[in-house]
């Protein structure tokens, strides 16, 4: 079965040979895309996350034969700079591999609300499962994405992600090198 | 996709330059991982003068795997393809214990397009293998011991017709019965370790408190998102490379040789992309399995396990049943601490042995007590084996005893924190081993003399909590911020709030007289006119962020800004692993020792008359075996402390629990990077958030019931709560930098705390994690 559809903005082809082959299994084993990634094949990580013709889905849920003339975007195609660079910038990435698809995510949330509440940004990320980071940094990364892209639109410069969010309100680091006396705990505000 | 260039995992290197003669090599020592050897400890020390240096030690310069992990091009062990490459499969056993009564591969090797199908009788060589003991069978041998035991591989052109071809090769089994209590297998004898602590004379205390509970830990997974993964390519002359997702190349290297039947040198091995480990990549998965396949079918082959493979296909964090009884005086002093600690190990040796050490050794944490007596044992059974896992022993104990502290702070009007501050350890306090604490000491290091009480961290940052307010119920909340959540189950009646504190305690580096060292080789050199050190070490980065440490050390140790990582693989000496919470200290050590006597070299040279290149082994002090009968003995390197208060709501009606707020005081020594140690802590107390409410492999008499995301449930980013961190350093003079390991002490705290805040919520007692919702209602006589 051929099946003509458009990826990351190019036009592609895929010769399937079982009419249930996943549009992940195309896009990784069939054409080599591997930016994509596998981890349950279940639906439930969104590792594996791609825009269907401007909709996130699970790629592994999707059979490659309901894609014919459709577009396809993956992290390669779907991902506005600003939101790469936040989550470089902020430490959102340890292991990565949850990283492609949480970046679909959060682009798609971007482009429906350009500045979600912490609220928001986790009920937006919720199909996302991330093992290495416990996702604080995550929700950094987003604030500072939007952050970028707000201005980005405003002075159409070269957005700057700050290379700590200071919008999260919750972070800090206290650092206490300082000898001191059992029981003085005195304490430097943060 | 472009074909993988061999072991460059990524583009994160550059090539290395080949060895000039005015080259000037150290002695590398590459003895056996396992061999004893006089130690030739580096230094290290807080002492050494640090260049301030852009992206140096104490930065948090941008992680070089960080681009090409966000734009899709980094390349983990799933991602690779090689020309001409078939894809492997594993057929394993459905049953939990059988005998092998006959395997028929014949309509198997008969499908087109099926290039071998090999068993037990195939294995080249040696035909078991393990970590510590060569127990595990490369592929089943007579009988099968546990369900997702491997008994047949197949090659096959494509995943699904290797699957398929898997499915065709008929096994008759024998079933047999299966053992999978670990209670009845301690008194059978069937157990992997036993070993007791004893200290003083906890019968002839007497005590104004006493309190007695048994706690159960679940089986906990560390799901890694990465599946297990690698390829094997024939190199044509008999040899084989390997490129694969694992914390410990060269461990594998010792182990694969001798199932092979090949000389070492005969087999290179690079570490793949990895896509997370927390001890799930420290035992071999696909490693044998594709190689025999390669080298059979003289093409290279990969493997992949689906999730549902890999929750069988690694092993586990051991599920725990342990009989606390802790006694106090009235003066909130504890009098004694007697434990029964099971360990249920599973059907192979894996890491138990090590396990069981660091549950007894950490039974009662950091706590003074001078009367003790522990029996820990690691079972053997027929249920999914077990081994390492990010805190690996140090977690079921630590939720015991820090139960039973709140427990007994109870009993005698204390509050929790100021019980645990009056039996904290402090510098020259003594463990319940005999090891003495040699904690940080202001005085020692220049500061203020303290008359009073020895200098305590732990004391200090159990204080660090009261100017930190537990966040106030907020007047209004989004459904999302309530327990169940979008459930929409509650609009906040019947949510009740509770505080709870936890501490760990955990040692870093390996233990118990263990030969533990690492390797690192850098070499400065002149390219086109800038001054570049490549550092070539075989250490996993498996998430945690060590290769921008090694590049910080570089920088700082060596004054240059450009510093190029070369494939982390068998053509330099062992690092060691990437757990125990031990490469920052050893290869971080390691590239710092290697670093300063390139410097050394470079004394009174130019560069421009040749490269320079020094190559060093680092060695933490040595420790000691733990008594066989009293488990005295100093068998830890390192020790880190880490607290955790956890603020709850809970739907006390309908069992549901949503942890608001986790605040984390750590001990780290030195902060090496601020970014990558904060993303430490989150994660670990992520997984330890995910024990305490929701993560737990069930298992029916050794059957695996929930090996998938649907029905294993790991925390969400609506789980976690906003964390605020504390982070102290109080420097190990002994460690490079002074730092201390930091990835797995806040695994072990957050669970405790997590469950005590809701022990506070509820007024339950809560013995059994995870927590489940018919734990919290059971009372109301709605039990399912």
């Amino acid at each position: 079965m051929r099946v003509e559809l458009r990826i990351d903005g190019e036009a592609a082809v895929a010769e399937i040979d079982r009419p249930g082959e996943s549009l992940l299994s195309t896009l990784r084993d069939r054409l080599g895309l591997t930016g994509t990634k596998n981890a349950c094949e279940q639906g439930e990580c969104g590792s594996c996350t791609v825009l269907l013709d401007g909709d996130p889905v699970c790629s592994c849920l999707v059979a490659t034969a309901q894609c014919e003339g459709r577009e396809v975007k993956t992290v390669v195609g779907a991902v506005p700079r600003p939101v790469r660079d936040a989550f470089i910038a902020c430490g959102a990435v340890q292991c990565g591999f949850c990283t492609p698809g949480l970046l679909v995510s959060v682009a798609d949330l971007l482009e429906r609300e350009p500045d979600p509440r912490d609220a928001q940004i986790r009920e937006a990320l919720a199909g996302n499962l991330c093992r290495c980071t416990g996702y604080e940094k995550i929700i950094d990364a987003v604030h500072a994405a939007a952050e970028a892209m707000s201005s980005e639109a405003i002075s159409d410069g070269v957005p700057r992600v700050p290379a700590r969010s200071h919008l999260h309100h919750n972070q800090w680091i206290n650092v206490s090198n300082i000898p001191r006396a059992a029981g003085d705990s005195t304490e430097d505000t943060p | 996709m472009p074909e993988p260039v061999a072991g460059e995992p990524n583009g994160t290197t550059a090539a290395a330059p080949e060895p000039t003669a005015r080259t000037k090599t150290a002695p590398t020592k590459t003895a056996p991982t396992k061999t004893p050897t006089p130690p030739t400890r580096a230094a290290g020390g807080v002492g050494t003068p640090l260049q301030e240096r852009s992206g140096g030690v104490g930065s948090s310069p941008t992680r070089p795997d960080a681009a090409a992990k966000a734009n899709g091009a980094f390349d983990y062990a799933s991602d690779l393809e090689f020309p001409g490459m078939l894809w492997g499969h594993t057929l394993r056993s459905p049953h939990p214990r059988a005998r092998l009564v006959s395997i028929d591969t014949a309509a198997a090797l008969a499908m087109p397009g099926v290039a071998a199908v090999l068993t037990a009788a195939d294995v080249p060589g040696k035909r078991y293998y393990g970590l510590i003991e060569a127990d595990q069978p490369v592929l089943a041998i007579d009988e099968v011991n546990y369900q997702g035991e491997p008994v047949a591989i197949v090659a096959a052109e494509t995943l699904d017709l290797a699957r398929r071809a898997a499915e065709a090769v008929t096994v008759e089994y024998e079933e047999l019965e299966t053992h999978w209590d670990p209670e009845e297998a301690v008194e059978a004898g069937n157990v992997f370790r036993y070993q007791p602590v004893r200290l003083g004379d906890p019968d002839a205390q007497v005590p104004a408190a006493v309190v007695a509970r048994e706690y159960v830990v679940g089986m906990q997974d560390q799901a890694p998102l990465g599946p297990e993964s690698g390829v094997a390519v024939p190199s044509g002359d008999g040899g084989v490379s390997l490129y694969v997702a694992t914390q410990w190349v060269h461990s594998d290297l010792e182990q694969i040789a001798p199932c092979l039947s090949l000389e070492p040198d005969r087999i290179h091995m690079a570490i793949a992309g990895i896509g997370g480990a927390f001890g799930a990549r420290e035992d071999l998965s696909v490693q044998v399995h594709m190689a025999m396949l390669a080298l059979a079918t003289a093409r290279p082959v990969k493997m992949m396990y689906d999730r549902a493979e890999s929750f069988v296909g690694h092993v586990h964090r051991h599920p725990a049943r342990m009989r606390y009884e802790h006694a106090a005086d009235a003066d909130g002093k504890l009098l004694y601490v007697k434990a029964r600690i099971v360990l249920d190990g599973g059907a192979y040796a894996s890491t138990t042995e090590a396990v069981v050490g660091n549950a007894a050794s950490l039974a009662v944490g950091p706590y003074e007590v001078e009367h003790v007596s522990v029996d820990a044992w690691g079972a053997r059974t027929n249920n999914p084996p077990c081994g390492a896992m990010r805190g690996f022993g140090g977690v079921q104990t630590c939720f015991a005893y820090e139960s039973q502290m709140d427990a007994l702070a109870e009993m005698l009007g204390l509050h929790p924190l100021e019980f645990r501050r009056r039996n904290a350890v402090a510098q020259g306090s003594k463990l319940i081993t005999g090891q003495i604490v040699d904690a940080y000491d202001p005085e020692r290091a220049g500061g203020p003399s303290n008359p009073g009480r020895p200098f305590s961290p732990l004391a200090d940052m159990l204080g660090r909590f009261k100017d930190i307010p537990v966040p106030a119920v907020p007047a209004a909340r989004d459904i999302v911020e309530l327990p169940g959540g979008t459930g929409n189950t509650t609009h906040g009646e019947g949510v009740r709030r509770g505080v709870g504190y936890g501490v760990g305690l955990k040692n870093v580096c390996y233990s118990e007289g263990f030969d533990d060292y690492s390797t690192a080789r850098v070499r400065l050199e002149l390219v086109d006119g800038e001054t570049v050190a490549f550092v070539h070490t075989a250490a996993a980065e498996v998430g945690q962020g060590h290769w921008s440490l090694q590049a910080q050390i570089a920088r700082t140790e060596l004054g240059v800004d450009r510093v190029e990582l070369l494939p982390n693989d068998t053509k330099v000496g062992s690092a060691g692993s990437s757990s125990a919470s031990r490469q920052s200290y050893m290869t971080g050590g390691a590239v710092k020792a290697a670093c300063e006597a390139v410097r050394e070299l470079w004394q009174g040279r130019d560069l421009a008359d040749g490269p320079i290149e020094a190559t060093q082994v680092f060695r933490h002090r040595v420790t000691k075996p733990m008594d066989p009968v009293t488990g005295q003995g100093e068998s830890h390197v390192q020790l880190a402390l880490c607290v955790h208060r956890a603020t709850v709501d809970v739907d006390v009606e309908l069992g549901l629990v949503k942890v608001v707020d986790l605040t984390c005081v750590q001990d780290v020594g030195k902060i090496m990077n601020p970014v990558a140690l904060e993303g430490q802590i989150h994660g670990g107390s992520a997984q330890g958030l995910g024990l305490a409410v929701m993560e737990e492999m069930i298992t029916e008499q050794g059957r695996v019931r929930n090996a998938s995301f649907t029905d294993y449930l790991i925390p969400t980013i609506l789980d976690m709560p906003p964390m605020r961190l504390r982070i102290v350093e109080n420097a190990d003079p002994e460690a490079p930098y002074g730092l201390r390991g930091a990835g797995e002490p806040p695994t072990l705290s957050s669970t405790p705390a997590i469950v005590a805040a809701i022990r506070d919520a509820t007024g339950l007692a809560l013995t059994h994690i995870p927590v489940r919702p018919e734990h919290l209602t059971a009372h109301l006589g709605r039990q399912p």
